[in-house]
């Protein structure tokens, strides 16, 4: 499978520590199941979830910041050069204007076209109005080699929590920042971005592949943690005429995959650190998608563990996530024709899990 | 004998003070005694899950619930443990130390500061009802 590629990142990754990274490729190598050789395919490098977080001055949290500046390095070392890069919300704690321009900086060194997906880190202070000036709409499109690729804002809620709750934006910021804070509330694309979007896919070749990228799951897995998007089946809906739909999303902080009907749902890891997997907290229900094998269990001792960036593939329409993780062995997720859904080429099957992947 | 009984009297008459409730014997309560012992308890929850989430215990504007929510993924259940990267068996408040001192690059709070007993008492309160596991990994 993918072992020899794993061995080579591995001696990537000593090298680098001698600082010789720069001068090493990483090989993007096929990694769909049965992918169809004559067709072309897209691929692109996904960071997400950095939370650069101010602490005063021109002082960040130095541990997120590292995080971002080695996802960086690293996705600059792609070979082919991918088409595009994608950075998946949350490039900032509390949304502020030093954050977003610290993360945009770092952002700056990438090589390629960067396209950005509103978190609600990004957005709850000022309502995206600074990071708008930084990266552009909140919501657009475009196609690109055959694929419609959409860019929606997925971390929205309720008007009267947004607009008439709370007195100052940055009481606004610090209550929605809390993952587990009960006075948060749930997340949702809305009525004006779903209309925007049923035009958008308005006669669209029901063979054409589209791939959602989304902050939040567009399922609900979650509801305490906001593992969860409240309209994610009238999204759902609007992705049901085509063939193969794909949303990539964020927010998690792990590594989660799942197939309804004809959509496949894949979500990247965070720069910053990791998140436990919902099921540890036993006081509240959730929705794991059965098919998803967790990530290892994080080892905090490891400053980067259970943290990483992706590099993904877009094949014959589907989705394929090669997990670059910083301390930690590499992980594939792929569409498997034959089953119909995404699964690891490795830890699938029940008798080739490993202990680290045992959550509790 | 009657120094004795003079003696439980007083003890008895002190703990009336020291508890400010209503007259009991040792082993007598009641369900408004539960509930305010509960109480009491919740309090410094309370306390423990403000601490949780705030950045005070650090230096850098990180706080605990950021990488816990919910206190999740902290296992209280299987404390005291071999921490195998330590190498010998601690306490969950020794590994609140860890986290204060190294993500949140803080000062360690002494073991029996009220404020880590408070944020062991939410931690113990956000996994309540799972079994005991002493030293599992």
């Amino acid at each position: 499978m993918s072992r020899g590629k794993v061995s080579r990142r591995d001696f990537l990754r000593g090298a680098g520590a001698l600082a010789a990274a720069g001068t090493l490729p990483i090989s993007m190598v096929e990694l769909t199941f049965g992918a169809d050789k004559d067709k072309e395919s897209v691929s692109f490098a996904y960071i997400s979830d950095s939370h650069i977080q101010h602490i005063e001055k021109s002082k960040f949290v130095r541990n997120w910041d590292r995080g971002l500046i080695r996802a960086v390095a690293e996705a600059n070392l792609l070979q082919p050069k991918p088409d595009f890069v994608m950075f998946g919300g949350d490039l900032a704690q509390l949304g502020t204007k030093e954050e977003l321009d610290h993360g945009a900086e770092m952002l700056a060194k990438l090589n390629g076209d960067l396209h950005c997906v509103m978190g609600e880190h990004d957005y709850y202070l000022d309502l995206g109005e600074y990071w708008s000036e930084l990266f552009g709409p909140h919501y657009y499109s475009w196609n690109q080699k055959g694929v419609h690729f959409v860019v929606l804002n997925s971390i929205l809620t309720y008007d009267e929590w947004t607009f008439d709750r709370w007195d100052s934006g940055v009481r606004r910021m610090a209550e929605m920042a809390g993952l587990d804070n009960p006075n948060g509330s749930p997340f949702m694309v809305g009525e004006k971005q779903r209309k925007w979007l049923a035009n958008d896919l308005k006669g669209l070749d029901p063979k054409t592949p589209v791939v959602v990228f989304s902050h939040s799951p567009i399922q609900k897995i979650f509801k305490n943690w906001n593992f969860w998007t409240e309209d994610a089946e009238q999204v759902q809906a609007l992705l049901k005429p085509f063939d193969a739909a794909s949303v990539i999303y964020g927010h998690v902080h792990q590594i989660q995959y799942n197939q309804i009907d004809n959509i496949s749902f894949n979500s990247v890891m965070a720069t910053a650190w990791p998140w436990p997997y919902p099921r540890s907290y036993v006081q509240a229900e959730s929705h794991m998608p059965k098919l998803t094998v967790p990530m290892n269990r994080a080892d905090p001792f490891h400053e980067r563990d259970a943290t990483g960036w992706q590099w993904i593939n877009v094949d014959s329409g589907r989705v394929s996530m090669s997990y670059s993780l910083s301390n930690n062995t590499d992980r594939v997720v792929a569409w498997n024709p034959k089953t119909g859904r995404p699964e690891d080429k490795v830890f699938q099957d029940k008798a080739g899990r490993i202990a680290p992947q045992t959550h509790y | 004998m009657n120094r004795k009984y003079t003696l439980i009297a007083v003890l008895a008459a002190a703990m009336v003070v020291v508890g400010g409730l209503q007259i009991n014997r040792a082993d007598e309560f009641t369900e408004k005694d539960v509930q305010h012992w509960q109480d009491e308890y919740m309090s410094v929850v309370k306390v423990g899950r403000d601490l949780w989430t705030s950045p005070e215990l650090g230096t850098n504007g990180v706080a605990c619930a950021q990488c816990h929510p919910n206190a999740a993924n902290t296992h209280p259940e299987t404390y005291p443990k071999f921490q195998q990267q330590l190498g010998r068996v601690i306490a969950l408040r020794e590994m609140i130390n860890w986290c204060i001192q190294q993500p949140l690059e803080g000062k360690p709070l002494a073991l029996d500061d009220p404020r880590m007993v408070a944020m062991e008492a939410y931690v113990h309160w956000e996994r309540r009802g799972v079994a005991l596991a002493p030293g599992k990994h």
